[in-house]
């Protein structure tokens, strides 16, 4: 039996279930209904067979299509419901930035620590992934968790969940990317929380990612720019991420990792209004991990912090 | 199958087709192999459309049987895994293209839509030809590219890794599949001007017999549909070949842009794929119930409703791929709103045997069968209409079990169905009715043994287009894949059987089903020009019933049952 071991599990099951239940009594109706009248009215039985007054077929028949619209719209409301809260990603988590590439899962940490294939996760605290590709569309699923998301090179896209039970979880690659798209598995390991600190700190420990963005900025020149002092005009990126930006055209967007991620690696993209688009691009430059580290320094750099470190 | 309807039986001959001499029949019209490439009459294109498809479905059902015994252990020990993507590949391209999309319209639909409502031809003979030879040409394209080292993207070409990454032959791929894709809106435009311009006297839309309706409701979609492939076609190869960044990010272009484009027509065309069942489904249950089908202009309006909210749910494939989420709600809500017409269907089919005279003849046997694995195929559907369900099971089995009930229970259930039963017709050979129906009940089985662990397997969680998994998932796989060996097996029997009756089968008379229905009106096989003398159509649709002809009778039953 598939173990259920995040906080939506439970609901995603009680969905499955019920339309498992509805789907038998439907196939059971249908098929008693096949079989009964395969057996009463097969060709030589005495059965009553004179034509049926109108006004029945048009009642029945609208009878089941406001029924089966009932039972529609029931099921739909339903189950969105269910999925609203997971919409929803919550402001407070774990945050934990995958990199997905032709064949294999990265996984960086807040602290610095990075796996391989593997994930780490303290039970009970929610847990939010920032994922995005280097290479195809690729997914990360975890049926024990019931999720699913796929990850898009281009863009960031996130799930999240709460992990409830300790163990060990397979996460399959469950979006088609070509040769070893079957062996891009891995593990995710839930550990209680103090478990999981004592692993953490075991771990051999990097800078934490946004010390890492902070070097990153220096040595790719960002500094130079957007640091105290710079000559050039550019805008200064403290207290920017989730701060709406007026563009160039006259449109406004939230500053999200999306919009800092485009903003690195395609800065013509979107223009700040009032700067000169002199920012140069740096796909190819930076990869996907320096930017994703790059983009944490900036989230951190909050109003009143210096950015020029 | 013997069953006398007064016509006179003809003398039994033997060899392949054996006529009366001085015997007229669209056979006979020309027997030199030019005769039948440069044939513009429906008939005999029909008989070319059936030949090529059965050569694909054999190609695509091997690829079939090797991806289901490499699944019989979780390593991958049978095929490397570049050989298992491509065989899967494979066959998700012929099953789809080069058997489904034509299977039902291209040969029962090409062969019997002037028939049914009384015409001579379709509207545009020569176009009907060159859509075969569209056909022919896309189908050599693809074989080329399956020669040469095959394709290795999924049936779905998803971008960047079609354009960017494979490395095989996706363009030859892209562009049979651009061109297939003619073939299927020239059999669609020809479709709707027939029915439009060519029903005979009486024949009014109400008088339509379903699987008209059917062929009709199709052909919008594959109009409507096709060029959204073509040009998501199109655009790959601009950008696999030309470089065009229109798919890649790093150029700024939308990876997703593609499966938008992509789903815009394969959600339709799942409805290519059904609505034609559908249609052979309730001539058959109609015929064999001995009754008028229950609420025939509800089944009308639902293949039409069926066939406009189609365009409408293309985003419920793309529930984890990104797509905001307020776009996934509203294509929920559509996906719940679309299974009501198809559920009135099933209760209609259901309603058709009450009080009928029902016979299980082989076709029927197809069509119960149909029945019943369509309802569970579209019973699966809510599971993944609903979004936290879907994200939990998109990608896995549970999908590849839920489409199979759909378009192998359904669509190719009702094919044999619609080929056995129009058999005599066709061919003027009855076929042996007790091999037939054993091959149905097998092929039921073998079905549902092949298929349904899979919905097992998904719930667990396994992926699809895995060709080494976990040792937890075994069970389920060697059920599945001993399923699909008896399946395989059903798949073959027919080919025998009908193949023998060709030669040595006895002639059928004009009407062995004492069906109604123009087709059955004239000879079988039918001559040249389909009728001796054009009909008129002076009853609805299904006058199974003895008070059709004399309605006076009717009265004291309906009176006793409205008392
Ligand atoms: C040559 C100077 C220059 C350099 C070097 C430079 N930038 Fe910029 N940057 C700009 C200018 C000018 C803008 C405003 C115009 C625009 O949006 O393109 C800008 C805009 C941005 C924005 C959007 C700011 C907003 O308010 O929306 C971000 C984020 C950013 N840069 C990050 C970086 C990072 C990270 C680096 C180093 C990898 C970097 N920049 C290097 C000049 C520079
Ligand atoms: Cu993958
Ligand atoms: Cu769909």
């Amino acid at each position: 039996m598939l173990e259920s071991a995040s906080t939506i599990a439970p609901s995603v099951d009680r969905i499955f279930w019920v339309l498992v239940g509805l789907s038998v009594v439907i196939m059971t109706v249908v098929g008693t209904l096949v079989l009964s009248f395969a057996i009463k009215y097969r060709a030589g039985t005495k059965a009553y067979r004179g034509p049926l007054p109108d006004w029945m077929s048009r009642e029945v028949e609208i009878g089941w299509t406001v029924a089966t619209l009932f039972v529609a719209l029931f099921v739909f409301w339903w189950a969105v419901s269910a999925q609203l809260p997971h919409f929803l990603l919550p402001k407070r988590a774990l945050e934990i930035h995958i990199v997905a590439k032709q064949w294999m899962w990265k996984a960086q940490h807040p602290e610095g620590v990075r796996e391989i294939d593997a994930l780490h996760i303290p039970q009970g605290v929610p847990v939010r992934l920032e994922m995005t590709s280097q290479d195809v569309i690729h997914s990360f699923g975890v049926p024990a968790f019931r999720i699913k998301q796929d990850v898009l090179p281009g863009r960031y896209t996130a799930t999240w969940f709460e992990a409830t039970k300790a163990g060990d979880y397979h996460l399959f690659c469950t979006e088609y990317c070509g040769t070893d798209h079957a062996r891009m598995t891995g593990t995710i390991t839930v550990m209680p929380p103090e478990s999981y600190a004592t692993w953490l700190a075991a771990q051999p420990h990097g800078e934490d990612l946004a010390g890492e963005g902070a070097q990153l900025f220096t040595k790719f020149g960002c500094s130079g720019c957007h640091g105290a002092g710079a000559r050039v005009p550019a805008p200064p990126l403290a207290g920017l991420y989730d701060r709406p930006v007026t563009l160039a055209d006259g449109s406004t967007v939230t500053a999200d990792e999306d919009y800092l991620r485009t903003s690195i690696l395609r800065p013509e993209a979107q223009v700040v209004a009032g700067y000169p688009s002199v920012m140069p691009s740096y796909q190819g430059v930076a990869s996907e991990e320096q930017v994703v580290a790059m983009v944490a320094y900036i989230k951190a750099l909050e109003q009143g912090r210096s950015e020029a470190r | 199958m013997k069953r006398d309807d007064g016509a006179t039986m003809r003398s039994d001959d033997t060899g392949l087709l054996a006529r009366e001499p001085g015997e007229r029949t669209y056979l006979t019209e020309g027997t030199t192999l030019r005769s039948w490439l440069l044939s513009t009459d429906h008939k005999r294109i029909a008989i070319l459309y059936a030949v090529s498809i059965t050569m694909f479905f054999f190609i695509g059902g091997a690829a079939a049987t090797v991806i289901r015994l490499e699944l019989f252990t979780p390593k991958g020990d049978l095929v490397t895994a570049d050989t298992y993507n491509r065989l899967f590949t494979l066959h998700g391209v012929i099953m789809v293209w080069f058997f489904l999309v034509p299977s039902i319209p291209a040969t029962l639909g090409n062969f019997l839509l002037p028939l049914m409502i009384g015409a001579k031809d379709v509207a545009f003979p020569r176009l009907n030809l060159m859509s075969w030879y569209l056909y022919v040409i896309a189908g050599c394209f693809t074989l080329a590219a399956l020669l040469l080292g095959g394709v290795d993207t999924g049936w779905t070409f998803y971008t960047p890794f079609s354009t960017l990454y494979s490395n095989s032959y996706v363009l030859l791929a892209a562009f049979g599949i651009f061109v297939v894709g003619f073939s299927s809106i020239a059999t669609g435009i020809n479709f709707i001007a027939t029915v439009h311009l060519l029903r005979t006297k009486g024949m009014t839309w109400m008088r339509l017999p379903l699987f008209c309706w059917s062929m009709y409701a199709t052909s919008l979609v594959m109009v409507l549909a096709t060029p959204v492939l073509a040009m998501a076609m199109v655009l790959i190869c601009a950008e696999r070949l030309l470089g065009l960044p229109i798919f890649d990010p790093r150029a700024g272009g939308d990876p997703l842009l593609f499966q938008h484009l992509f789903w815009f027509y394969s959600h339709p065309a799942v409805y290519i794929m059904i609505l034609p069942a559908m249609g052979v489904v309730s001539e058959i249950i109609a015929c064999e119930a001995r009754r008028r089908v229950f609420g025939y202009q509800f089944m009308v309006y639902a293949m039409l409703v069926i066939a406009v909210i189609g365009f409408l749910v293309w985003g419920h494939h793309m529930f984890v791929s990104g797509q905001s989420p307020f776009a996934s709600m509203i294509f929920s809500f559509l996906s719940f709103v679309i299974a009501v017409p198809s559920a009135i269907k099933v209760f209609n089919w259901t309603g058709t045997l009450y009080r009928g005279t029902i016979r299980f003849s082989a076709p029927m046997l197809y069509a119960l069968g149909f029945v019943g694995l369509f309802t569970l195929g579209g019973l699966t559907g809510l599971f993944l209409a609903s979004i936290p369900v879907d994200v939990h099971l998109s990608d896995t089995y549970f999908v590849v079990a839920h489409f199979h009930y759909i378009m192998v229970g359904g669509s190719v259930s009702a094919f044999f169905g619609g080929l056995h039963f129009w058999w005599p017709k066709i061919t003027g050979r009855l076929y042996s009715e007790t091999f037939a129906r054993s091959a149905a009940l097998w092929l039921f089985f073998g079905f549902n043994f092949t298929f349904f662990p899979q919905f097992i397997l998904g719930y667990l969680g396994m992926p699809r287009r895995y060709h080494e998994y976990p040792p937890e998932f075994q069970v389920w796989n060697v059920m599945s894949s001993t399923g699909a060996v008896v399946l395989a097996v059903g798949y073959l029997m027919p080919l025998f059987y009908l193949g023998y009756s060709l030669f040595y089968g006895e002639r059928a008379p004009d009407n062995p089903h004492q069906a109604t229905g123009l087709e059955w009106t004239t000879t079988s096989p039918p001559p040249k020009h389909n009728f001796l003398v054009f009909p008129v159509v002076r009853t609805e649709a299904y006058a199974y019933h003895d008070w059709d002809e004399a309605p006076g009778k009717a009265d004291e039953t309906m009176q006793d049952e409205r008392a």
